[in-house]
């Protein structure tokens, strides 16, 4: 199983757009100050692990995230502009402006939405997985969460019921070490034992695996082999990839007034083990997989700076439709309460 | 036509219909195939068979949650929460997920679901089987919150849940899962949102939720006797409040006793006398009066239980004391 060449170029455009997006979000701190209020969560660093999980599904699967939301959308051909507007709090936002950068939702391209909660989409991407089941058209779910939901109940109590019930999910563990600024094997028993946290799904009797998650190839196959198992009636497959997120947790929280912006990485201002987050850096998956792409003679470098190119205009056609997209109607503050 | 029903078989009664007329409609909790412990889901797994009629782990935050997740991709769950005390477990999928999801979407997103679940004290069940937590669901903007007071309404009002297009949580009482009464058959929905006037009368309005509504009845047929008329109105369905209804009888009464099982304190009595205060605030001759349980867990022994829980003798009490009359 793995992807033609034309499949990796896409791959790394999508990669491409992702990174393009997240840092067109974070220098909107800096070049339109107030324009992004409250909480973002970015996705820079698991860009191989979103595109390559999601080049294993196709029209007719479901996707559910966490708040660090911005990658999935984006893989699942979801308007940039639209979520842009969204982070921007504008009533042209995918979601009219009403849910913002922490709970993007496009269930018309199989995006199912998030959760702020941290752990709590789970459930509810097994309780997808039921009704894909039922109407056994072989429709499968990918549940994206962090190492951090590992440790809710809701994590634990959806995997017995998804293995139990054979349900055609599988459970993409992005394991960045962190949760905020506390590392994983301060807070998780398999981590202070030196074992991997894919390790919980024994306890679940399902397949636990886990990957390089900076590797877009690795993770496809990985994940194309769960949905394959799934998608045969066979149940859930654990995930676990492992990425490093190149930002902050989120941006600063500060009183209406007080400038936003992306404070350094944890590992630096939390232990300032600036090596660490060097050695990540060198890494970084976007320029090592381009380094194997050209390397390998899928592409050249002056296809991937076109690439790159591209990205960066449509990014830039996404910030200024953002930035001139209306400020919702206060009166329409009250809508959507009840369906 | 009617049949006679106990209101736990009115509640299988209505599902089974429902599930008969829609294939999306499939229903999970614990020990659902088994009827759960009041016989209310009994004998659906039989005619639906066990992908339909789902025995699910005792794990209340994943099997709320796998209600959600499949709503939101089109089905049409009715969960069990056995016990409304256990909705602890289950409150971040309800408060954080059913209810918010439509509004965070920008409407893109629906949770079709009917949560039920039940609550009330009586069978000597001790502080974490018998709790009234309803208010705490009013507090959430988002939901429907349904009590039905007897079979035909815990049959119309589930029967209308079940169409609704966003999450409804019904309360359902376990004092009066073995009480009988005619229930229309086949079953019709009753709209959400109307109260149900259950007694007319002059005097003063009770306003009363679940088995305190069968209390209040009491409560009026011995103050009838005294030439007291109370009226009595029953709401059915907590969010949205029918305060026409309430507002229109208080005007004639002028006066107003609200009453719960709930512990009085922070109760939805609360935000019925507030409402009604600031609507007829010109038509009270009397302070409404709250009837509700003291400020303290529930207690097992049954001279205990029974000293604790308000019924009839408080209502009528209360009414007494908003006709300027010593209670006797």
């Amino acid at each position: 199983m793995s992807t033609n060449s034309q499949d990796r170029v896409e791959m790394f455009r999508t990669m491409v757009r992702i990174r393009e997006f997240e840092e067109r979000v974070k220098r909107t701190f800096a070049e339109h100050p107030g324009v992004i209020r409250g909480h973002t969560h970015l996705a820079d660093g698991a860009e191989a692990s979103i595109v390559g999980s999601i080049a294993a599904i196709r029209p007719g699967d479901q996707v559910m995230a966490t708040y660090r939301c911005h990658g999935y959308p984006i893989a699942l051909g979801t308007d940039t502009t639209a979520m842009l507007a969204e982070i921007y709090g504008r009533s042209n936002g995918l979601c009219g402006g009403y849910g913002g950068s922490m709970h993007l939702a496009d269930p018309e391209r199989g995006f199912l939405g998030t959760s702020g909660i941290v752990g709590q989409s789970i459930p509810q991407a097994t309780g997808a997985a039921y009704a894909a089941q039922i109407r056994r058209a072989g429709d499968v779910v990918l549940c994206f969460f962090g190492d951090g939901a590992s440790k809710q109940g809701a994590f634990h109590e959806s995997l017995n019921i998804a293995s139990l019930w054979k349900l055609p999910i599988v459970f993409v563990m992005e394991n960045n070490s962190y949760s905020v600024s506390v590392r994983v094997e301060q807070e998780d028993a398999n981590a202070a034992a030196g074992e991997p946290l894919a390790t919980k799904a024994k306890a679940y009797s399902m397949p636990g695996v886990t990957i390089d998650g900076g590797d877009p190839d690795v993770v496809y196959e990985t994940v194309a082999e769960a949905v394959s198992r799934a998608r045969a009636g066979e149940g859930p497959t654990l995930v676990e990839s492992l990425v490093y997120r190149l930002s902050a947790h989120g941006n600063s929280i500060a009183p209406p007034g007080v400038p936003l912006h992306y404070p350094e990485h944890e590992a630096v201002t939390v232990f300032g083990d600036v090596a660490e987050y060097e050695a990540a850096k060198r890494g970084d998956p976007v320029p090592r997989f381009r380094g194997a792409l050209v390397t390998g003679g899928v592409l050249d470098a002056a296809r991937a700076d076109a690439i790159v190119a591209e990205a960066a205009d449509e990014m830039q056609r996404a910030v200024d439709g953002a930035l001139a997209g209306p400020e919702p109607e206060p009166a329409d503050a009250l809508r959507f309460v009840h369906a | 036509m009617t049949r006679e029903l106990t209101y736990a078989k009115a509640i299988s009664t209505t599902i089974a219909q429902a599930m008969r007329a829609d294939p999306d409609v499939f229903v999970l909790g614990e020990d659902v195939s088994a009827g759960g412990p009041f016989t209310t889901t009994a004998g659906l797994v039989e005619e639906f068979g066990a992908a339909r009629v789902i025995d699910t782990p005792i794990s209340e935050a994943a099997i709320c949650g796998v209600a959600v997740g499949a709503a939101q991709s089109g089905l049409r769950p009715v969960l069990e929460i056995m016990y409304v005390d256990f909705i602890t477990l289950a409150l971040d999928q309800l408060v954080n997920q059913a209810a918010k999801a439509h509004f965070m979407s920008g409407g893109q997103l629906t949770v079709p679901m009917v949560l039920r679940t039940q609550g009330g004290a009586g069978q000597r069940a001790a502080a974490q089987h018998s709790q009234s937590l309803e208010a705490w669901l009013t507090h959430v903007p988002g939901l429907t919150v349904v009590m039905p007071s007897g079979a035909a309404d815990a049959a119309g009002l589930l029967a209308a849940a079940m169409t609704a297009p966003g999450p409804v949580v019904v309360v359902e009482n376990k004092v009066l899962y073995f009480r009988r009464e005619p229930v229309p058959d086949p079953v019709e929905p009753i709209p959400l949102g109307r109260a149900a006037v259950r007694r007319r009368g002059r005097d003063v309005t009770v306003v009363a939720l679940s088995r305190m509504v069968g209390e209040a009845l009491a409560a009026a047929e011995e103050l009838a006797a005294e030439g007291i008329e109370v009226e009595v109105i029953d709401p059915r369905t907590l969010v949205p409040l029918d305060l026409d209804t309430v507002v229109e009888s208080v005007r004639r009464t002028n006066r107003l006793v609200v009453a719960h099982e709930a512990v009085r304190h922070g109760g939805f009595g609360a935000e019925v006398a507030a409402a009604v205060q600031h609507a007829a605030f010109d038509d009270l001759d009397a302070p409404v009066e709250r009837v509700g349980a003291p400020f303290q867990p529930i207690p097992l022994s049954p001279p205990l239980e029974d000293a604790y829980l308000p019924g009839a003798a408080e209502i009528r009490s209360a009414v007494m004391t908003t006709l300027g009359r010593v209670p006797v």
